[in-house]
């Protein structure tokens, strides 16, 4: 009863000027701040959504990662005999899956976010960046069940678990926004370009073999190349992230300075497409 | 004078022709038309756009509930669109107080894996309501939609009379200071569309503001107190709601007694149905937009099918000019005749049905139409297609010059008999 009497208070109304904007915008964070209820709800659907009417339900977050594992191990371990850098294979290949999954279904599902959600864009307002941006956070549920296993695969090589674990939640905090940076502009593109939905599988499958997943980054030593290489954020996520689990690296610190700037060139850039993009995206969509 | 609410100043929206038609560019448009400029050959194609809100300017003061009428295309439902910043106006501007509800439509992202309770809280999060918010009016949500015994079961599972239910329930127990509503009335059987009714009307009690978009005139008229008529993108009359329905149903309806459909004017989702015109047809056969209440005429409704329909109905609603509902009456209302035509093969038709003599009072009447499958699909509806009017000259009665009420006017049999005691 108070809080609506204050509310109806003339001073307590928010007013705001709706007019026509030109050019580019400013973020308004704060305003996504605001929505930050919306942006939790939005999540929590995709992921209590996504193994809905499954048998095994939230098994496939581990189930698929780990099967693509296997299939690595046998085709690159075994027969092809790629280097792995002296670490048996399976612990490997899925130190870099875990990571490259999160970016992957990240900008998969962000990519297609917007058109996914083109009901809620054209009947509700709110800051059209909590919808890719939930797209993208709701893969680190996946990516922690996962990471259950890894531990598990860890105790089972018996490698030593030092303290550099604790620096992985700093890498899966760059592959979510490298991850958001690239999902932003596909999300925003696919709103007036539909060709967005038929290319973002081969982007996909092509960076996937653009990041050291199979293959290790060592296998690359040519200077230059090297840091032409580095200019892929997922390669700085990756083996930052094997760093951190595997031991006994030496710590990637050019190739990750080199993934930290061009993931927040990305992000930024995204972010300010998007808000150029987001006007149009209820009459377009 | 009281607070101002929304105050909209010359406010305008265009929009690009192929992006209201639904078309959206491809890449290779772009690069297309990109690589001819380059070379200089192709000249940028002239984009057609049309206005479908331009020079509108008003103000609501707060706690006034403000109704907004038109045709479809008139631009009502732009209107609401950038009062509550789904999409941005093109020129002008519009000033807000208060923070904006808007109920485009019940059951804005509903989605149908998830439970009843987890729907209420994801729409109600949708819809801008805190979360502390929803779990305080969750009991009485859940009583609203009569849905407790389901409230642990997946929505895909519900009736689409419970789905509807639950998602105006949500909607209803928004509590903004403006709420922006369109048509959501327009769903369910009429025992729940009176819940509704008195849903918003309590909520316009509350002193909060109300912009209220219906076709549903008895709505407009029972909720609101002045309305706006918008015509072709125009605001044209701002007056008292009994005032502004009559003007409305009287001149931005009126036609000639008849009513033709050109292929664009039809929506894309009509599939193999095309309407083409709806005539009253006075005794004598000729296109007439008044009839005379004492003899009988005939309304017809020609279209084509560019392809077998089964189970086809096609259909009336005649109403008051108050949107009071008279009759609806459908062509294969006779069992027989449903037998008969039970698979329509691709021709023009005609539906035509004879109104008998002595039956509408006096006044205006507003002619829907409407063409389904029963239950599998609805191909077209035009809820105020036409209207014409009838003449009550030589009417039962007539003969003194009182007004009658209600829609009807039969010839009723009387007999008068003396009493002895």
């Amino acid at each position: 009863m108070t809080t609506e009497a204050l509310e109806q208070r003339p001073a307590a109304v928010p007013s705001i000027v709706i007019r026509p904007t030109r050019g580019w915008s400013a973020l308004n964070l704060r305003e996504l701040w605001r929505y930050r209820e919306l942006i939790f709800f939005l999540t929590w659907r995709d992921v209590m959504v996504r193994y809905k009417q499954t048998m095994l339900g939230a098994a496939w977050a581990i189930l698929k990662p780990f099967l693509t594992m296997v299939i690595f191990y046998f085709v690159f371990d075994r027969l092809a005999s790629v280097p792995t850098d002296g670490y048996p294979g399976p612990i490997f290949y899925f130190s870099g899956l875990l990571p490259w999954v999160l970016f992957q279904e990240g900008v998969t599902k962000a990519g297609n976010s917007l058109v996914m959600g083109a009901n809620l864009i054209t009947k509700v307002y709110f800051p059209r960046l909590a919808i890719p941006l939930a797209s993208v956070v709701s893969g680190t549920v996946d990516f922690a069940l996962a990471f259950v296993v890894l531990l598990g695969m860890m105790a089972f090589y018996k490698l030593e678990v030092t303290a550099r674990l604790l620096a992985v939640p700093l890498f899966v905090l760059m592959g979510l926004i490298t991850a958001l940076g690239v999902g932003l502009w596909l999300s925003a593109m696919n709103v007036t370009y539909r060709d967005v939905g038929h290319v973002t599988p081969f982007m996909v499958q092509a960076w996937m073999y653009a990041s050291p997943i199979v293959y290790s980054a060592n296998l690359i030593t040519d200077p230059l190349v090297r840091s032409l290489y580095g200019l892929n954020p997922v390669v700085g996520v990756i083996q930052g992230f094997r760093w951190a689990i595997l031991g006994g690296m030496t710590f990637p610190g050019a190739l990750i300075l080199e993934s930290v700037l061009v993931s927040f060139v990305l992000l930024w850039s995204g972010a300010m497409y998007f808000r150029r993009m987001e006007r149009s995206f209820a009459d377009i969509v | 004078m009281g607070e101002l609410a929304i105050r909209v100043q010359d406010l305008g929206k265009q929009y690009r022709l192929g992006a209201v038609t639904g078309g959206y560019r491809t890449l290779r448009d772009t690069l297309a038309e990109g690589a001819g400029q380059l070379v200089g050959r192709v000249p940028r194609p002239s984009r057609e756009t049309i206005w479908a809100l331009r020079h509108i300017s008003f103000e609501v003061e707060r706690g006034q509930v403000l109704g907004v009428i038109g045709r479809n295309g008139a631009g009502k439902s732009t209107l609401l669109k950038i009062l509550s910043r789904i999409t941005e106006p093109t020129e002008g501007e519009a000033e807000i107080h208060g923070r904006v509800g808007s109920l485009l439509e019940v059951g804005t992202g509903f989605h149908p894996e998830l439970t009843g309770r987890e729907n209420i809280y994801l729409n109600g999060a949708i819809l801008g309501m805190k979360r502390t918010e929803i779990a305080r009016k969750f009991d009485e949500i859940v009583e609203f939609a009569e849905v407790a015994q389901f409230i642990e079961t997946p929505v895909k599972r519900y009736s689409s009379g419970m789905y509807l239910r639950l998602a105006f329930a949500v909607a209803a127990h928004l509590e903004p200071e403006i709420l922006v509503v369109d048509e959501v009335l327009a769903v369910g059987d009429a025992e729940f569309q009176r819940k509704c009714l008195g849903k918003m009307s309590d909520v316009a009690q509350q002193g909060r503001t109300v912009l209220f978009v219906s076709h549903n005139m008895s709505a407009v008229l029972r909720l609101t107190q002045e309305t706006l008529v918008l015509d072709r993108g125009g605001l044209v009359l701002r007056a008292p709601t009994p005032q502004a329905v009559d003007y409305y149903m009287t001149s931005g309806l009126a036609q000639t007694g008849e009513r033709l459909w050109a292929e664009d004017d039809v929506p894309a989702g009509s599939g193999p149905f095309q309407p083409l015109a709806l005539r009253v047809r006075d005794e004598r056969g000729r296109i007439a937009e008044r009839v005379a209440c004492t003899e009988p005429f005939s309304i017809e409704f020609e279209y084509a099918l560019s392809q077998e329909v089964t189970g086809l109905r096609t259909g009336l609603y005649l109403s008051t000019s108050r949107g009071e509902p008279v009759l609806t009456s459908f062509d294969t209302d006779d069992p027989r005749a449903f037998e008969q035509r039970l698979a329509r093969p691709e021709g023009r038709y005609i539906s035509r049905c004879r109104i008998p003599a002595h039956l509408l009072n006096e006044g205006l009447f507003v002619l829907g139409v409407n063409a389904s499958s029963y239950r599998i699909r609805s191909y077209f509806t035009d809820e105020q297609a036409l209207s014409f009017s009838v003449d009550g000259t030589g009417a039962p009665g007539s003969h003194w010059p009182e007004a009658r009420g209600g829609p009807v006017r039969p010839a009723l049999e009387w007999v008068i008999e003396e009493v002895q005691r």
